[in-house]
């Protein structure tokens, strides 16, 4: 019989989808039957203490966790998150109940050993309970006490070879899509880019010294597999500068109903005959596509990179070969100010390792925003702020067109003098001589 | 007076009232040094084990160990 009665969280094992109360409660089970005769270092009871506070939580309308904690690692800022509880005596099993964040391999390979192994750590000194994957991607081991935390931390970089993510007011574990290992739309190398870009700033990761939380994000092709543009501080998203290469036989073969659009990815139901017309043409929002009957033309000028024909017709239309990635800075959720998408900085940029490109624009971006950041302030709100133009000129990039999201209704882009040729003087009497008061 | 007793000088003058501090009431303290020179002071401190990490999950501050009621309150100290 389970430990504390939860007819609240019964109730939410009775939809459709799968449920966290059966997890959890399957979790209880097993910590119960203790088939492999584990020495474990939390209560044994610790799931369902944990179902017992959160139906509490649920009867009262109101948390029982307490914020935060000096709970870590030795000489790391982030990757534990203390979590502490408010009713230690009735929920002894969750008195103690620290997070830690494991960065997950690029691309989020695994192999089963390194699963087993985790898991086999877990089941030791921690909860059993994890969340596979977090909002930034990385590995969540929910619940453990402090006594654990070093041993945890050395069996994870001993013997697993690897490390614990970010957390705070730190570089947050960094994310890339599955890229070219198994992708054909991957316009560059996101996993090592992930990867390099991790080694490279280890000491951002572990010791906070920003005002706040950032987070790259690694996207091989504006499909965005890991949500770069909305997700992520500073956004990589593969991109190309040449035409989608298009192979018009393949494009007739499509019409002619030989090949199943978006790799039969809506075969759920019949949508009768494929109609390129308006699944592709007129959907696409550059508007840059015709059809005669025959042939296929794209204008690439006004091609958004918006990648729905490419979705649709994958066997037909392929990225171009000029390849690199846009960046993209400021996405968000909301906390201080509204959630936000980010902002088109660089159209294109060249992605080739080591990433040298790449890296000069973030570590200008981070000279700027560590100096002149609010405390708790996202890179994205210093930015409206201290205005767009302001992050052009930290990071050198001239502006364009495409950096006024509204003409006339939000032109912020103003020209200095200096940036003007001859400046504001202008002569006068000449002006005059062409122009009556 | 070295960089680290500026630090802990600071956070010393501050207890009546706080134990907790952000980063930037660090660099404050630094006028003519950037951030990544005040970190590196900082770190060492941390790994000297005179200062210490405090997270909200979300946010990090920094402040004296043992400093404030947070170890005692939790009976973890």
């Amino acid at each position: 019989m389970a430990k504390h009665a939860t007819p609240l969280l019964d109730q939410l094992e009775s939809g459709p989808w799968p449920s966290f109360v059966s997890d959890i409660k399957q979790e209880a089970a097993a910590r119960a039957a203790n088939k492999n005769g584990l020495d474990y270092q939390l209560p044994v009871d610790t799931p369902e203490d944990l179902l017992g506070i959160l139906e509490l939580s649920y009867e009262e309308k109101e948390t029982h966790w307490k914020h935060g904690g000096i709970v870590g690692v030795f000489g790391y800022g982030g990757g534990v998150i203390g979590r502490y509880c408010d009713q230690p005596e009735k929920f002894p099993g969750v008195a103690h109940f620290h997070t830690v964040r494991v960065a997950q391999p690029s691309g989020k390979y695994y192999s089963t050993k390194f699963l087993r192994d985790l898991c086999d750590i877990w089941d030791l000194r921690g909860s059993g309970i994890t969340n596979m994957h977090g909002s930034t991607g990385d590995i969540v081991l929910l619940g453990t006490q402090t006594p654990q935390l070093e041993e945890i931390f050395y069996e994870l970089t001993h013997k697993m070879n690897v490390d614990l993510g970010g957390s705070g007011s730190n570089l947050r574990t960094p994310a890339a899509c599955l890229g070219q290992s198994r992708c054909e739309f991957a316009c560059y190398n996101t996993q090592d880019m992930c990867y390099q870009l991790t080694m490279d700033y280890q000491d951002e990761l572990h010791r906070p010294a920003f005002p706040y939380k950032f987070k790259f994000k690694f996207d091989g092709c504006p499909n965005g597999c890991v949500c770069a543009m909305a997700r992520s501080d500073f956004a990589v998203v593969g991109t190309w500068k040449d035409d989608i290469k298009i192979d018009q036989e393949k494009v007739k073969a499509y019409v002619a109903g030989e090949f199943k659009p978006n790799a039969g990815a809506h075969s759920g139901r019949d949508w009768g005959k494929f109609d390129i017309q308006a699944e592709v043409v007129s959907r696409c929002p550059g508007k840059c596509i015709s059809w005669d009957g025959s042939k296929l033309s794209i204008k690439t000028a006004d091609c958004l990179r918006c990648m729905h024909c490419i979705n649709t017709m994958p066997r037909a239309l392929h990225i171009g070969n000029e390849r690199g990635a846009s960046i993209l800075l400021g996405a968000k959720a909301p906390v201080v100010d509204g959630a936000q998408m980010g902002s088109l900085l660089i159209p294109f940029i060249n992605c080739d390792a080591p990433y040298d490109d790449v890296k000069e624009v973030i570590e200008k971006i981070w000279d700027w925003w560590m100096e002149e950041g609010k405390n708790r302030e996202r890179v994205g709100e210093t930015m409206k702020r201290l205005s767009f133009q302001k992050l052009l000129e930290v990071t050198e990039v001239e502006a364009e067109a495409y950096h006024v999201k509204e003409p006339r209704s939000n032109p912020y882009i103003f020209f200095k003098e200096e940036e003007v040729p001859g400046g504001w003087d202008r002569d006068l009497q000449a002006y005059r001589q062409r122009h009556q008061r | 007076m070295a960089d680290k007793d500026v630090i802990i000088e600071f956070l010393n003058s501050k207890s009546a009232s706080k134990s907790k501090f952000y980063f930037k009431d660090f660099t404050e303290l630094f006028p003519d040094k950037g951030p990544r020179e005040v970190k590196k002071v900082l770190t060492q401190l941390v790994n000297e084990e005179v200062l210490e990490f405090w997270s909200s999950g979300s946010t990090t501050m920094y402040g004296l160990k043992g400093a404030g009621k947070q170890s005692a309150a939790e009976g973890e100290s």
